[in-house]
């Protein structure tokens, strides 16, 4: 690979050749990349690409199975996170990990804090360190303040704080952004165009494409663990990067069928959460798949929860058939013909204790009962009726679901919610973390279950899922509805201009 | 697109510092509550027996609250791990008895401290070994040695027991003498409090068992050494049971295979109701101790005005749920609060 000589100074750190799998998944394959001191390198590529995989690789939390990581130019392997952090470089994760009840001073300085004599902590020292952290970084936090309570946005400036405190050369930001509104997201650039001019080196990644362009001088693109590019962002467009990233035939993957709509079968009206969600309307047909988008935290969860009745809305009315809902009752939802595939399967959609059979029949614990006990036969049918239509690899259906891998797991949630024969199916990040073939079965099965006159609402942050399997896509934006754009008109670019706020072009 | 910054920072700075000021006042509050609770009580009582804050009336209210102010401080410890040792009423039973039996035959009285207190550690580093490296959860694991302290003592004190009268006498003198109104033992307690409370505020290890009972996650990922601390955590937690046991033996001089059964949800209780969280990183050792005074006295105040001692339990039961009721509405205030003000300006 052959860098521009732009930049002058070798590179602080660097992956060569790294490859890493994780039992028959392979994570990265053959993957470099370096790093120079004052430049924003920019991290591209589908979820699944092996993004995170590669931070971890840098952060000494994976080792690499092949390859080498240097620093300055040397191989070092790192044992753990703390080998990574005393080479001096720092990752800030989507959700910072501080510790709600001590205060920012100590939060930044755990595990190091200035001592006096005797080797007691020097309080005084820690605020004023502290204190001109948050000077350095231009922000007006209170050193002694609980970190509990902070904003995201806030709690990220902490965790950028505590990788100055100990002069990280490096510093890796994954998807700093994702939840933060644009005045926030201006206050972090600015901090990282000062930690640029200092000579720090950062890699950023973001789904963000403009702020990739905006922030970013290099790119390297990944697609399915394997490198595609390293190159200057300078003159390339959003759309050659785009092609980059998803660089496969996007109908393959998306076999929408196309399908006229019915009747109305999930109506909602005002829907209306205290500073969760407000005034949300929206309807979806029969045989429709909606895509609604947003950015993370704009709400689409918190809807979709309200929705079946898991949370209570505080304004509104949700109707199934043009029967309305009560509110916080999610077994009326499931009378009414609605099902909730959940965004955490393992921790929402599965038991992961349990066997494939039990958790597919969980939802036809009413259904499979006779004389007040649970007909075992009836729900092994069952079960397996839908394992196999869903087409679920297993040993044995008895097998806990906990030794299946996450596309099949997720199958498994899906065939224990189809059991119950749904009329209105919401799908919540269907396709999170499984793999491009299993990404294609799940597509293709909700495309025929629309087909059938199932209602599909599909909350995704994959943007190329939207687009090539909504019929009508919704956007949210910090608690609001912000669009409504058909499938015509549905870009990458309209979607994400009404997800971060600025009004569609 | 130009830095935002300067013109954001006034408007982020004013709420934000009084949202400080509101949770600081509120924690420092926590004690201060208890305290009143307290004072009001006593005052109360005094004022319906004038003879309740006698010279002999504090002493016993101190001498009563001596014990259970130890334990508590070492439970303190384990509980803002987010851990529980439910293992210090048997602890404290067995050391007692132990100390009382190598006493009998007249032994020194400080080795027979220092016997308590080694029995007391012992057992707490087979609590925090279990607790630490089996990653099994403490109140199960706890609830384990409870039993197993409690079989061993049994089958050691069988039906015998220690009288004060096996004792020698200087060790019981020393038990229930003072400086005119303040007992020795509450002396030494309150130096292991104050002494407690100074590691917990002045030294990185201290802070640390803040932090990981605050995120556990974190804390690993900070590089705290997480089951050192704990180990450590248990193993205070047990000396303190162990010379609350001695302590228990120059107070009462009365020991038998029962000493300590059920102490431990006295102790967890004094914990509670004194602000320590039992999901972990918050609250004070100075908070178990007016925890345990509070309790304590109620065991004195009740008889004085007259009322049935039958009542004693369940007034500490309902002080138990209105402690956490308490905190909990506390914690939905402070956190609606803040909401509001990121709202404000966000």
């Amino acid at each position: 690979m052959t860098h521009p000589s732009t930049t002058g100074p070798a590179p602080v750190l660097a992956l060569k050749d790294v490859s890493k799998s994780f039992g028959a998944v392979r994570a990265l394959r053959d993957v470099s990349l370096e790093l120079f001191p004052g430049e924003v390198h920019a991290l591209a590529g589908e979820n699944g690409a092996g993004k995170s995989t590669l931070i971890k690789a840098l952060a000494g939390v994976h080792r690499p199975d092949a390859g080498q990581v240097l620093l300055d130019g040397a191989p070092v392997t790192f044992h753990g996170p703390g080998d990574a952090r005393d080479a001096g470089i720092a990752v800030i994760y989507q959700e910072p990990t501080l510790f709600p009840d001590l205060s920012i001073a100590e939060n930044i300085y755990m595990g190091r804090q200035p001592r006096r004599a005797l080797g007691r902590i020097d309080h005084k020292a820690t605020h004023n360190a502290t204190a001109a952290l948050m000077e350095r970084l231009g922000v007006e936090l209170d050193p002694d303040r609980p970190a509990r309570g902070l904003s995201i946005a806030d709690q990220q400036i902490v965790e950028i704080a505590k990788a100055l405190s100990f002069d990280a050369r490096v510093l890796i930001m994954d998807e700093p952004t994702a939840a933060l509104t644009g005045s926030e997201v201006a206050r972090l650039f600015g901090v990282v165009r000062t930690l640029r001019e200092q000579g720090a080196a950062v890699l950023f990644i973001s789904h963000r494409l403009e702020e990739i362009f905006e922030i970013c001088r290099r790119v390297t693109t990944l697609r399915d663990g394997a490198l595609v590019g390293s190159e200057p962002l300078e003159g390339m467009t959003e759309d050659d990067l785009v092609r980059r990233m998803v660089g496969r035939d996007l109908d393959e993957l998306y076999p929408k069928q196309e399908v006229t709509p019915g009747e109305v079968a999930l109506s909602v009206r005002r829907l209306t959460r205290e500073g969760v969600f407000t005034d949300v309307s929206f309807d979806v047909r029969h045989g429709e798949i909606v895509g609604l988008a947003g950015l993370v935290g704009a709400g689409r969860t918190e809807v979709a929860r309200a929705v079946f009745g898991i949370d209570r809305w505080d304004a509104g009315e949700v109707t199934v058939d043009g029967k309305a809902l009560v509110n916080g009752a999610p077994s009326t939802a499931m009378s009414a013909g609605l099902a909730l595939v959940p965004e955490d399967r393992r921790a929402q959609g599965l038991v992961m204790d349990m066997s494939i059979e039990r958790n597919i029949g969980l939802t036809g614990l009413r259904t499979t009962v006779k004389a007040g006990l649970m007909d075992r036969g009836a729900e092994r049918s069952r079960s397996l009726d839908w394992a196999v239509k869903l087409q679920v690899k297993y040993a044995r259906i008895a097998d806990t679901v906990n030794t299946l891998s996450g596309g099949n797991q997720q199958k498994v949630v899906l065939a224990k919610w189809l059991a119950t024969g749904p009329r209105v199916l919401i799908v919540d990040e269907p396709t999170r973390g499984i793999d491009v073939g299993t990404k294609a079965e799940v597509h293709r099965l909700l495309s025929q279950l629309a087909a059938d006159g199932v209602a599909v609402l599909m909350i995704s942050s994959d943007l190329p899922e939207i687009l090539g399997m909504a019929d009508r896509v919704l956007v949210m934006h910090e608690g609001r509805l912000t669009a409504e754009i058909p499938r015509s008109d549905a870009t990458e670019e309209t979607v994400m201009a009404a997800a971060t706020g600025r009004a569609a072009a | 697109m130009t830095v935002v910054t300067p013109q954001e920072a006034p408007v982020a700075d004013v709420p934000k510092s009084s949202g400080t000021r509101l949770v600081d006042r509120v924690f420092k509050m926590r004690e201060l509550a208890i305290l009143v609770v307290f004072l009001v009580m006593i005052a109360v009582t005094q004022a319906g027996n004038s003879q309740f804050l006698s010279e002999q009336g504090i002493k016993d209210l101190l001498l009563n609250a001596t014990i259970l102010v130890l334990v508590a401080t070492g439970q303190s410890l384990v509980v803002i791990t987010r851990n529980v040792d439910l293992s210090v009423g048997s602890t404290l039973g067995i050391s007692a008895f132990a100390a009382g039996t190598y006493l009998q035959g007249g032994g020194n009285p400080v080795v027979a401290i220092a016997l308590a207190v080694l029995l007391g550690i012992g057992f707490g580093l087979l609590n925090g070994l279990l607790v630490s490296l089996g990653q099994v959860p403490a109140l199960v694991v706890t609830l384990g040695t409870l039993y197993i302290i409690r079989g061993i003592d049994s089958i050691w004190v069988g039906s015998s027991q220690i009288t004060a009268a096996d004792l020698p006498g200087g060790f019981v003198d020393f038990g229930s003498g003072g400086i005119s109104a303040v007992p020795y033992l509450a002396l030494i307690a309150l130096a292991v409090l104050i002494a407690t409370a100074y590691y917990l505020k002045h030294f990185a290890s201290g802070r640390e068992l803040y932090a990981l009972g605050s995120n556990p996650e974190a804390a690993r990922l900070a590089g705290i050494p997480v089951r050192k601390r704990i180990l450590a955590a248990y193993t205070f937690c047990g000396a303190l049971a162990g010379l609350a046991g001695a302590m228990y033996l120059a107070r009462f001089g009365n020991v038998d295979s029962g000493t300590g059964t059920g102490y431990e949800l006295t102790v967890v209780s004094a914990v509670v109701v004194g602000g320590v969280v039992f999901t972990g990183g918050s609250g004070s050792v100075y908070g178990a101790a007016l925890g345990a005074l509070l309790l304590t006295s109620i065991n004195s105040v009740l008889p004085a005005l007259g009322v049935s001692s039958v009542w004693v339990l369940a007034i500490n039961g309902i002080l138990l749920i209105l402690a956490i009721a308490v905190d909990r509405v506390v914690a939905l205030r402070v956190a609606s609060a803040l909401k509001k003000r990121n709202a404000r300006h966000g």
